[in-house]
């Protein structure tokens, strides 16, 4: 009874179907039309909260496994091996096996362990990444919400996982896990300041903390090109802290294996772990979305300045699949990261972020607003 | 059950903010069943306490019921990285207790064997230690080189890791045809690619900032605690055998004994690098110059040692190994001591790591290359 | 490394005047000096601190049931000089056995020693930290020659309590 309407509504006349992979907003409006057309609305709000919540879900699980799939492939490219290859074609099922593997273990009770926390810490976790996933525009018109403090929110609550983490290192009642709480606690503590602070060089570029009107800044050029050195260094120290936050290597203090066995989360197992696994890899989407979104555009194309017949040619590969493409590259170089370099020490780590990433942090921001000012930005 | 001796020992904390934590037995950077009971404040090592014995099997115990032949290859499973210098080291000292002449194309065989067996010892400690530091990436590139010489000793040997190929008298049987030409084409393989080594690990800031200054270990500590091998050597500490007290073909090659002095992790890590380029020479002056001839010397049936004592030094991965062998004049010995060089490395970890963060504990014990097999016996 | 006449003759006077006590002898392959356990650790002194010697590296500690009595065997080595001196002693005690420690002199011998211990049962007075090294504490000890196990041979076939 709704369907109907909207496909009607979404490929007019005056424009094919296809053209909604170029601008998604008059689906989502008329599929809200539709829904709001046909209940009271209440129920109205709560089947769009339905909707939106089982296509996170979908979203989540679908991302998370091809994460670990094609981290999988990564680390075997740059390892000289073929990684997954025998479920499916190059092992693309593997994850899926997996997952199965994973869903079907025991979950062993742990004796002296605080079983209330210690079985609400991988949904912290899991909720964390749902709301910021929440915020974050996928392409023009895919955003679920679209606050006008966007960067604020996703700031302050991406810092929440650490409490997850610190949550299943205490409540394992574990040493390891308690050491590895600690340190993530430490770790992420120090570089929420880096995070934000750089996040905060680029909001005084764009003078704006909306994400969608970010995006819409970058269609003459990508803020990356347009605050030049700032925004660079800005991006440098961005992933630096970010591949810091999600507690991948280099930064694994928090779990790493050859010391601490596997870090706050020794005591988990079956789906439990797979949660803290998932959101680890989700951690990294969020992360090298954000800095697409910030520093690459988001889903805008590569436009220069006024070159119109270029700008009109980039315009013709979808934003989604800019978005998308963005994203993976930046994923990528996080993998690499982790492949490549032998993990720091905690006081070494603190002292990178405290001495280092945190003053340049400070002059850099002076020297953005010094550009803004005199608008010796592109 | 007996009385525990020490309480302190078995992890007693007695300092107020100090807390035990054991590493192992089964922890991923103990490479086997090493378990330390490390006492921490914060993250920072107080007080580190061996425990081993996991996979003790009593094989001096063993060696006394049977023959000296036999004896050999229980030795494999002592040290199984450094399978054939073990077994040299037993044929050696009964070779040398019977005064047997052995013919020259068997010493240069086993030099051969060891230098390489050293060398793939080497590539194993590199690719472990950068899992250790965690660049898992050094695991691959190190066991994808060491898979050549494995296939070198498969096809000489039969075996791979656990070679088994000394016997009294010479060596199992002859080289393989192809083995001259498989190591020439190795060691040109492994010349033009140990660049990536340095590029990837040695030369990482991240790697030589965790290691540089870490668990330093002077001279004169290295000469009490008798650390010998790499790891002394990279005290200053001149402990190569195959250089003071040569043995085989070791006396005909010129090659340097690596030595540095810092003694800290990082220098440990060099030495050994810097060994493999050592073997890689020792092995290009032997390669060509195999003398021709039987590849064993008939031995009787029955071997019985005269009466007496013998002590065989030799030089294996990790350091000196000994065999004291003490004979009554039977086909058994009466006692047999092995002088494994990772029990005595083991016992200058708790010195050197104390004050240490945590993640350096792991980077020294992994400097000192444990074969946990070998400590236990 | 073998010793020649000469140097042996200056050898033996050197650790005559060092240790009184001591018999010396050439054995095989090295010098060995066999001293009773009283002066055992006087010896050592004695050869580390002589400049001659310079022992200062305890290559190897070897304890040895000789069916009557129990003793040990020490190699000393020296990072100055090449040479490999056998230090020896013995004890007939059995039941009992108990050695001066050499932990003081060559901190090395702290695993030797609990070796030793662990598997012939000699004690070793002012050993730092004297626990059993392999096995747990109540096993016999098994490098004895008169050891027998009665709960942990195969042939007995029977699991230990």
């Amino acid at each position: 009874m709704i369907i109907k309407p909207i496909i009607n509504n979404v490929s007019s006349a005056t424009q094919p179907w296809w053209k909604v992979f170029y601008d998604f907003s008059p689906l989502v409006r008329s599929v809200d039309e539709g829904i709001r057309s046909s209940m009271t609305p209440f129920w109205a709000d709560a089947t769009e909260l339905i909707i939106v919540g089982v296509l996170f879900l979908l979203f989540y699980a679908i991302t998370g496994l091809f994460l670990v799939y094609a981290e999988r492939k990564v680390c075997a490219f740059i390892q000289n091996r073929l990684g997954p290859n025998r479920i499916g074609p190059y092992g693309v099922f593997q994850t899926v096996a997996d997952l199965i593997k994973l869903l079907f273990k025991e979950l062993i009770p742990i004796k002296n362990a605080d079983r209330f926390l210690f079985n609400m810490a991988p949904y912290i976790v899991i909720i964390v990444n749902f709301m910021v996933l929440g915020a974050i525009p996928f392409a023009k018109g895919l955003h679920a919400i679209d606050l006008n403090i966007g960067i604020f929110y996703i700031i302050a609550i991406s810092s929440l996982n650490v409490i997850g983490a610190f949550l299943a290192g205490w409540a394992s009642n574990n040493k390891y896990s308690l050491i590895g709480a600690m340190r993530s606690g430490a770790m992420m503590v120090s570089y929420e300041l880096s995070l934000g602070l750089s996040l905060i060089t680029m909001v005084i570029l764009a003078g704006t903390m909306q994400l969608s009107e970010i995006v819409e800044a970058q269609r003459s050029g990508w803020f990356i090109f347009k605050g030049h050195i700032p925004a660079f260094i800005a991006f440098v120290v961005y992933l630096i802290s970010g591949i810091a936050e999600t507690n991948r290597g280099p930064f694994d203090l928090a779990e790493a294996e050859s010391e601490l066995a596997a870090g706050y989360h020794t005591e988990y197992s079956g789906i439990k772990f797979a949660f803290f696994y998932l959101s680890e890899f989700i951690n990294m989407f969020i992360v090298a979305s954000i800095a697409a979104t910030i520093f690459f555009g988001g889903w805008m194309p590569l436009h220069i300045g006024n070159w119109d017949g270029f700008n009109r040619i980039m315009d013709i590969i979808p934003p989604f699949i800019w978005y998308l493409g963005k994203t993976f590259c930046i994923i990528y170089l996080i993998m690499l990261f982790k492949w490549t370099f032998p993990r720091l020490r905690i006081d070494q780590l603190l002292t990178l972020e405290w001495k280092y990433l945190l003053p340049v942090n400070l002059v850099n921001i002076l020297i953005m607003a010094l550009i803004v000012l005199l608008g010796w930005h592109f | 059950m007996a009385k525990i001796e020490n309480e302190a020992a078995y992890g007693g904390a007695e300092e107020q903010n100090e807390y035990v934590i054991n590493i192992g037995p089964q922890h991923p950077s103990t490479h086997g069943v090493l378990r330390l009971v490390v006492t921490l404040q914060g993250e920072i090592v107080k007080n580190v306490q061996p425990h081993v014995g996991y996979i003790h099997r009593g094989i001096e115990k063993m060696c006394e019921s049977i023959t000296y032949p036999q004896i050999i290859h229980l030795t494999d499973r002592m040290d199984y990285l450094s399978a054939h210098m073990n077994n040299e080291a037993v044929c050696l000292a009964v070779e040398n207790a019977l005064e047997m002449e052995i013919p020259d194309r068997i010493k240069v065989i086993r030099t051969l064997m060891s230098e390489l067996t050293r060398i793939q010892s080497h590539q194993l400690f590199w690719a472990t230690y950068g899992m250790d530091m965690g660049g898992q990436t050094c695991f691959f590139y190190g066991l994808r080189d060491r898979e050549k010489i494995l296939d070198i000793f498969e096809e000489t040997t039969g075996g791979r890791m656990i070679v088994s190929y000394n016997c009294l008298g010479g060596v199992m049987y002859d080289l393989h045809p192809n083995f001259r030409k498989r190591v020439k084409d190795f060691i040109k393989y492994f010349r033009s690619i140990i660049h990536e080594y340095d590029a990837i690990l040695t030369g990482n800031i991240i790697f030589r900032e965790r290691t540089m200054g870490i668990g330093p270990l002077t001279l004169d500590d290295a000469v009490s605690f008798g650390v010998t091998g790499p790891s002394g050597r990279a005290s200053g500490f001149s402990c190569d055998i195959r250089k003071h007290a040569p043995y085989s073909a070791y006396d005909r090659v010129i090659f340097n004994e690596v030595l540095l002095t810092e003694g800290d992790t990082y220098s440990r890590y060099l030495v050994r690098m810097e060994e493999m380029k050592e073997s890689m020479n020792i092995i290009d002056q032997l390669i060509d110059n195999i003398p021709e001839g039987a590849h064993a010397v008939k031995m009787k049936p029955v071997i019985k040692l005269p009466e007496g004592e013998y002590y065989q030094r030799v030089e294996t991965a990790r350091g000196e190994l000994g065999v004291f062998i003490i004979s009554d004049g039977n086909k058994n010995p009466c006692r047999v001591k092995f002088r494994s060089p990772n029990l005595v490395n083991l016992g200058v970890l708790n010195h050197i790591s104390k004050e240490f963060k945590i993640a350096d504990l792991i980077a020294i014990a992994g400097s000192l290359d444990f074969v946990i097999p070998d400590i236990d016996r | 490394m073998n010793t020649t006449e000469t140097d042996m003759a200056r050898f033996s006077e050197l650790v005559k005047a060092l240790v009184p006590e001591a018999e010396i002898h050439e054995g095989k392959q090295f010098a060995e000096i066999t001293v009773p356990p009283a002066s055992l650790l006087a010896a050592a002194e004695a050869l580390k601190e002589n400049p001659d010697t310079r022992c200062d590296y305890l290559i190897n500690l070897t304890g040895v049931d000789y069916g009557t009595e129990l003793g040990v065997i020490y190699h000393l080595g020296s990072s100055k000089h090449g040479q490999i001196i056998v230090l020896k002693t013995k004890t007939p005690e059995r039941a009992n056995p108990v050695l001066e420690s050499v932990c003081g002199i060559w901190r090395t011998a702290e695993f030797h020693e609990r070796e030793a211990y662990d598997l012939l049962g000699i004690r070793f007075s002012n050993h730092p930290d004297l626990r059993r090294l392999f096995l747990d504490d109540t096993w016999g000890f098994p490098l004895r020659k008169d050891y027998v196990d009665d709960t942990n041979t195969a042939a007995n076939g029977e699991d230990r309590e």
